[in-house]
Protein backbone atom coordinates (compact mmCIF):
# COMPACT_ATOMS: atom_id res chain seq x y z
CA UNK A 1 0.00 0.00 0.00
CA UNK A 2 1.18 3.53 -0.72
CA UNK A 3 1.63 5.74 2.30
CA UNK A 4 -0.87 8.40 1.22
CA UNK A 5 -3.99 8.54 -0.95
CA UNK A 6 -2.34 11.27 -3.03
CA UNK A 7 0.41 8.79 -3.97
CA UNK A 8 -2.22 6.75 -5.82
CA UNK A 9 -3.33 9.87 -7.64
CA UNK A 10 0.25 10.63 -8.67
CA UNK A 11 0.83 7.07 -9.77
CA UNK A 12 -2.36 6.53 -11.79
CA UNK A 13 -2.33 9.99 -13.38
CA UNK A 14 1.12 9.22 -14.76
CA UNK A 15 -0.37 6.17 -16.50
CA UNK A 16 -2.81 8.57 -18.17
CA UNK A 17 0.06 10.82 -19.31
CA UNK A 18 1.82 7.80 -20.81
CA UNK A 19 -1.25 6.55 -22.70
CA UNK A 20 -0.57 8.69 -25.82
CA UNK A 21 -3.17 11.13 -24.57
CA UNK A 22 -3.67 14.74 -25.58
CA UNK A 23 -5.79 15.66 -22.59
CA UNK A 24 -5.89 14.45 -19.01
CA UNK A 25 -8.52 15.51 -16.49
CA UNK A 26 -8.14 14.91 -12.79
CA UNK A 27 -10.93 15.50 -10.35
CA UNK A 28 -10.33 15.28 -6.62
CA UNK A 29 -13.37 15.66 -4.47
CA UNK A 30 -13.82 15.28 -0.78
CA UNK A 31 -17.48 14.84 0.02
CA UNK A 32 -18.33 14.26 3.68
CA UNK A 33 -16.51 11.09 4.69
CA UNK A 34 -15.42 10.11 1.18
CA UNK A 35 -12.30 11.05 -0.71
CA UNK A 36 -12.93 10.56 -4.41
CA UNK A 37 -10.78 10.97 -7.43
CA UNK A 38 -11.21 10.30 -11.10
CA UNK A 39 -8.53 10.38 -13.77
CA UNK A 40 -9.69 10.56 -17.38
CA UNK A 41 -7.59 10.61 -20.52
CA UNK A 42 -8.24 10.62 -24.26
CA UNK A 43 -5.38 8.25 -25.00
CA UNK A 44 -5.15 4.87 -26.66
CA UNK A 45 -7.53 3.04 -24.32
CA UNK A 46 -7.69 -0.68 -23.61
CA UNK A 47 -9.84 -3.56 -24.78
CA UNK A 48 -11.74 -5.91 -22.47
CA UNK A 49 -8.88 -8.43 -22.24
CA UNK A 50 -6.35 -5.79 -21.35
CA UNK A 51 -8.74 -4.30 -18.78
CA UNK A 52 -8.78 -7.62 -16.97
CA UNK A 53 -5.03 -7.99 -17.21
CA UNK A 54 -4.17 -4.59 -15.72
CA UNK A 55 -5.39 -5.96 -12.39
CA UNK A 56 -2.54 -8.47 -12.47
CA UNK A 57 0.37 -6.91 -10.52
CA UNK A 58 2.85 -8.33 -13.04
CA UNK A 59 1.07 -7.32 -16.22
CA UNK A 60 2.90 -4.91 -18.49
CA UNK A 61 2.96 -4.23 -22.23
CA UNK A 62 6.69 -4.99 -22.05
CA UNK A 63 7.70 -1.82 -23.89
CA UNK A 64 8.97 0.30 -21.04
CA UNK A 65 10.87 -2.44 -19.22
CA UNK A 66 11.63 -5.05 -21.83
CA UNK A 67 13.56 -7.38 -19.54
CA UNK A 68 11.31 -7.29 -16.52
CA UNK A 69 7.77 -8.07 -15.56
CA UNK A 70 6.54 -5.02 -13.71
CA UNK A 71 2.94 -3.96 -13.63
CA UNK A 72 0.93 -0.78 -13.63
CA UNK A 73 0.03 0.91 -10.40
CA UNK A 74 -3.62 -0.14 -10.76
CA UNK A 75 -3.37 -3.42 -8.80
CA UNK A 76 -1.90 -1.36 -5.97
CA UNK A 77 -4.95 0.90 -5.97
CA UNK A 78 -7.33 -2.04 -6.30
CA UNK A 79 -5.72 -3.73 -3.30
CA UNK A 80 -5.90 -0.58 -1.17
CA UNK A 81 -9.60 -0.08 -1.91
CA UNK A 82 -10.33 -3.73 -1.13
CA UNK A 83 -8.58 -3.50 2.22
CA UNK A 84 -10.37 -0.33 3.26
CA UNK A 85 -13.91 -1.20 2.19
CA UNK A 86 -13.63 1.49 -0.48
CA UNK A 87 -14.43 1.55 -4.20
CA UNK A 88 -12.50 1.47 -7.40
CA UNK A 89 -13.48 1.27 -11.05
CA UNK A 90 -11.95 1.48 -14.48
CA UNK A 91 -13.61 1.97 -17.85
CA UNK A 92 -11.88 2.17 -21.18
CA UNK A 93 -12.53 2.24 -24.90
CA UNK A 94 -9.88 1.52 -27.50
CA UNK A 95 -8.97 4.74 -29.30
CA UNK A 96 -11.11 6.87 -26.99
CA UNK A 97 -9.39 6.77 -23.62
CA UNK A 98 -9.58 5.48 -20.09
CA UNK A 99 -11.12 6.59 -16.84
CA UNK A 100 -10.04 5.35 -13.43
CA UNK A 101 -12.12 6.38 -10.47
CA UNK A 102 -11.92 5.63 -6.82
CA UNK A 103 -13.73 6.49 -3.63
CA UNK A 104 -12.02 6.00 -0.27
CA UNK A 105 -13.85 5.89 3.02
CA UNK A 106 -11.92 8.34 5.20
CA UNK A 107 -13.51 6.93 8.34
CA UNK A 108 -12.13 3.45 7.73
CA UNK A 109 -9.24 2.86 10.11
CA UNK A 110 -7.11 1.28 7.37
CA UNK A 111 -7.51 4.11 4.85
CA UNK A 112 -4.18 5.92 4.43
CA UNK A 113 -4.11 9.66 5.18
CA UNK A 114 -4.94 11.97 2.26
CA UNK A 115 -1.39 13.33 2.00
CA UNK A 116 0.02 16.40 0.34
CA UNK A 117 -2.33 17.60 -2.41
CA UNK A 118 -0.32 20.70 -3.51
CA UNK A 119 2.88 18.63 -3.67
CA UNK A 120 1.13 16.00 -5.77
CA UNK A 121 -0.26 18.61 -8.15
CA UNK A 122 3.20 20.17 -8.39
CA UNK A 123 4.68 16.84 -9.48
CA UNK A 124 1.86 16.28 -11.98
CA UNK A 125 1.84 19.79 -13.42
CA UNK A 126 5.61 19.71 -13.93
CA UNK A 127 5.65 16.21 -15.41
CA UNK A 128 7.20 16.60 -18.89
CA UNK A 129 4.98 13.82 -20.26
CA UNK A 130 1.80 15.77 -19.58
CA UNK A 131 0.38 17.71 -22.51
CA UNK A 132 -2.92 19.37 -21.64
CA UNK A 133 -3.72 18.72 -18.00
CA UNK A 134 -6.33 20.13 -15.69
CA UNK A 135 -7.19 19.39 -12.10
CA UNK A 136 -10.34 20.30 -10.27
CA UNK A 137 -10.27 20.01 -6.50
CA UNK A 138 -13.49 20.25 -4.56
CA UNK A 139 -14.52 19.95 -0.94
CA UNK A 140 -18.04 19.50 0.40
CA UNK A 141 -18.50 19.13 4.11
CA UNK A 142 -20.93 20.27 6.79
CA UNK A 143 -18.90 23.50 6.91
CA UNK A 144 -19.67 24.30 3.29
CA UNK A 145 -18.45 23.87 -0.27
CA UNK A 146 -15.45 25.26 -2.09
CA UNK A 147 -13.22 24.36 -5.01
CA UNK A 148 -10.36 25.42 -7.24
CA UNK A 149 -9.19 24.45 -10.71
CA UNK A 150 -5.63 24.52 -12.01
CA UNK A 151 -4.72 24.16 -15.67
CA UNK A 152 -1.22 23.41 -16.93
CA UNK A 153 -1.46 25.66 -20.02
CA UNK A 154 -2.54 28.63 -17.89
CA UNK A 155 0.30 28.05 -15.44
CA UNK A 156 2.88 27.83 -18.24
CA UNK A 157 1.52 31.03 -19.73
CA UNK A 158 2.04 32.79 -16.38
CA UNK A 159 5.23 31.15 -15.12
CA UNK A 160 7.07 30.06 -18.25
CA UNK A 161 8.53 26.56 -18.20
CA UNK A 162 7.69 24.31 -15.27
CA UNK A 163 11.21 22.91 -14.93
CA UNK A 164 13.25 25.82 -13.67
CA UNK A 165 13.69 25.60 -9.91
CA UNK A 166 12.55 29.15 -9.17
CA UNK A 167 9.42 28.73 -11.32
CA UNK A 168 8.65 25.50 -9.47
CA UNK A 169 9.02 27.20 -6.10
CA UNK A 170 6.49 29.84 -7.20
CA UNK A 171 4.18 27.15 -8.52
CA UNK A 172 4.40 25.31 -5.21
CA UNK A 173 3.51 28.50 -3.30
CA UNK A 174 0.56 29.05 -5.65
CA UNK A 175 -0.73 25.48 -5.27
CA UNK A 176 -0.33 25.58 -1.49
CA UNK A 177 -2.27 28.82 -1.44
CA UNK A 178 -5.09 27.28 -3.50
CA UNK A 179 -5.35 24.36 -1.09
CA UNK A 180 -5.14 26.67 1.95
CA UNK A 181 -8.23 28.46 0.65
CA UNK A 182 -10.19 25.25 1.37
CA UNK A 183 -8.94 24.87 4.95
CA UNK A 184 -12.03 26.49 6.44
CA UNK A 185 -14.04 23.54 5.15
CA UNK A 186 -11.77 20.77 6.49
CA UNK A 187 -13.40 18.54 9.08
CA UNK A 188 -11.94 16.18 11.64
CA UNK A 189 -13.31 12.70 11.04
CA UNK A 190 -14.04 10.04 13.60
CA UNK A 191 -12.43 6.75 12.65
CA UNK A 192 -14.65 3.69 12.77
CA UNK A 193 -12.95 0.60 14.18
CA UNK B 1 -7.76 32.58 3.34
CA UNK B 2 -7.98 34.59 0.12
CA UNK B 3 -7.25 32.54 -2.95
CA UNK B 4 -4.37 33.76 -5.11
CA UNK B 5 -5.39 34.53 -8.69
CA UNK B 6 -3.32 33.80 -11.78
CA UNK B 7 -2.78 37.55 -12.19
CA UNK B 8 -1.32 37.79 -8.69
CA UNK B 9 0.93 34.84 -9.50
CA UNK B 10 2.07 36.62 -12.66
CA UNK B 11 2.96 39.77 -10.69
CA UNK B 12 4.80 37.71 -8.10
CA UNK B 13 6.80 36.06 -10.84
CA UNK B 14 7.68 39.39 -12.43
CA UNK B 15 8.97 40.69 -9.10
CA UNK B 16 11.01 37.51 -8.54
CA UNK B 17 12.34 37.70 -12.07
CA UNK B 18 14.25 40.85 -11.11
CA UNK B 19 15.78 39.03 -8.13
CA UNK B 20 16.86 36.23 -10.40
CA UNK B 21 18.54 38.62 -12.81
CA UNK B 22 20.28 40.46 -9.99
CA UNK B 23 21.83 37.29 -8.68
CA UNK B 24 24.80 36.75 -10.94
CA UNK B 25 25.15 33.01 -11.33
CA UNK B 26 27.68 31.12 -13.40
CA UNK B 27 25.13 31.00 -16.18
CA UNK B 28 25.57 27.27 -16.56
CA UNK B 29 22.55 25.18 -15.94
CA UNK B 30 22.30 21.93 -14.09
CA UNK B 31 19.55 19.40 -14.24
CA UNK B 32 18.01 17.00 -11.75
CA UNK B 33 15.82 14.16 -12.96
CA UNK B 34 13.81 12.36 -10.31
CA UNK B 35 12.44 8.84 -10.85
CA UNK B 36 8.69 8.98 -10.21
CA UNK B 37 7.46 5.54 -11.13
CA UNK B 38 5.26 3.50 -8.79
CA UNK B 39 8.45 2.34 -7.04
CA UNK B 40 9.83 5.86 -6.65
CA UNK B 41 6.56 7.24 -5.32
CA UNK B 42 6.22 4.41 -2.80
CA UNK B 43 9.78 5.06 -1.58
CA UNK B 44 9.28 8.81 -1.14
CA UNK B 45 10.26 10.49 -4.43
CA UNK B 46 7.78 13.30 -3.84
CA UNK B 47 9.46 14.14 -0.53
CA UNK B 48 12.77 14.28 -2.43
CA UNK B 49 11.33 16.71 -5.01
CA UNK B 50 9.98 18.88 -2.20
CA UNK B 51 13.31 18.89 -0.36
CA UNK B 52 15.20 19.97 -3.49
CA UNK B 53 12.87 22.94 -3.87
CA UNK B 54 13.28 23.78 -0.16
CA UNK B 55 17.06 23.67 -0.49
CA UNK B 56 17.09 25.76 -3.67
CA UNK B 57 14.79 28.31 -2.08
CA UNK B 58 16.92 28.47 1.07
CA UNK B 59 20.20 28.78 -0.80
CA UNK B 60 18.92 31.02 -3.60
CA UNK B 61 19.86 28.56 -6.34
CA UNK B 62 17.88 29.33 -9.50
CA UNK B 63 19.83 27.97 -12.46
CA UNK B 64 18.84 24.33 -12.00
CA UNK B 65 15.97 22.55 -13.65
CA UNK B 66 14.06 19.79 -11.91
CA UNK B 67 12.27 17.24 -14.06
CA UNK B 68 10.84 13.78 -13.61
CA UNK B 69 11.00 10.48 -15.34
CA UNK B 70 9.32 7.13 -14.75
CA UNK B 71 10.99 4.12 -13.23
CA UNK B 72 14.71 4.04 -14.11
CA UNK B 73 14.90 0.27 -13.61
CA UNK B 74 16.51 0.57 -10.20
CA UNK B 75 13.49 -0.16 -8.03
CA UNK B 76 15.52 -1.77 -5.25
CA UNK B 77 17.35 1.48 -4.49
CA UNK B 78 14.51 3.99 -4.85
CA UNK B 79 14.15 6.92 -4.57
CA UNK B 80 16.61 7.47 -7.41
CA UNK B 81 17.60 10.57 -9.32
CA UNK B 82 20.12 11.69 -11.88
CA UNK B 83 22.21 14.83 -11.51
CA UNK B 84 23.55 16.44 -14.67
CA UNK B 85 26.00 19.26 -14.06
CA UNK B 86 28.27 20.96 -16.57
CA UNK B 87 31.84 19.63 -16.53
CA UNK B 88 30.88 16.69 -14.33
CA UNK B 89 29.89 13.14 -15.17
CA UNK B 90 26.15 12.37 -15.11
CA UNK B 91 25.50 10.60 -11.82
CA UNK B 92 22.61 8.45 -10.64
CA UNK B 93 22.02 8.51 -6.91
CA UNK B 94 19.93 5.91 -5.08
CA UNK B 95 18.42 5.45 -1.61
CA UNK B 96 17.93 9.19 -1.48
CA UNK B 97 16.20 10.74 1.51
CA UNK B 98 16.00 14.34 2.78
CA UNK B 99 19.47 14.24 4.31
CA UNK B 100 20.94 12.89 1.07
CA UNK B 101 19.27 15.70 -0.87
CA UNK B 102 20.98 18.23 1.41
CA UNK B 103 24.30 16.48 0.75
CA UNK B 104 23.75 16.40 -3.03
CA UNK B 105 22.98 20.12 -3.08
CA UNK B 106 25.91 21.00 -0.82
CA UNK B 107 28.56 18.61 -2.20
CA UNK B 108 27.60 17.86 -5.80
CA UNK B 109 25.84 21.01 -6.98
CA UNK B 110 27.73 23.63 -4.99
CA UNK B 111 31.15 22.07 -4.31
CA UNK B 112 31.32 19.79 -7.39
CA UNK B 113 32.11 16.66 -5.38
CA UNK B 114 30.25 13.36 -5.64
CA UNK B 115 28.24 11.90 -2.80
CA UNK B 116 29.98 8.53 -3.09
CA UNK B 117 27.81 6.50 -0.69
CA UNK B 118 24.76 6.92 -2.91
CA UNK B 119 26.20 6.57 -6.42
CA UNK B 120 24.42 3.79 -8.32
CA UNK B 121 25.51 1.99 -11.46
CA UNK B 122 23.08 1.12 -14.24
CA UNK B 123 21.72 -1.25 -15.45
CA UNK B 124 20.74 -2.96 -12.22
CA UNK B 125 22.68 -6.07 -11.20
CA UNK B 126 19.73 -8.43 -11.77
CA UNK B 127 19.73 -7.54 -15.46
CA UNK B 128 23.51 -7.57 -15.98
CA UNK B 129 23.98 -10.80 -14.01
CA UNK B 130 27.13 -11.79 -12.12
CA UNK B 131 30.23 -11.48 -14.21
Amino acid sequence: MHRYLTDYILDITQNAFEANSNHVWLKISEVDRYFRFSIRDDGKGMDQDELTMVLDPYYTDGIKHSKRKVGLGIPFLAQATKETNSRFGITSTVGKGTEVHSSFDLCNVDTPPIGDIPGTLLALMSNPQANWFECEREIKTVKGTSSYTVNKDELIEVLGNLENASNLILLRDFLRNQEDSLKDYYVKRQLIF
Amino acid sequence: MAKMTLDQLRKLRESKQDDIKRRATEGKEGQIIIGMGTCGIAAGAKIVLDEFLDQFEKRGITNISVTQTGCMGLCSVEPTLEVIMPNMPNIIYGNVDKATVDKIVEDHIINKKLVNDHVIDRPASDIVGDK
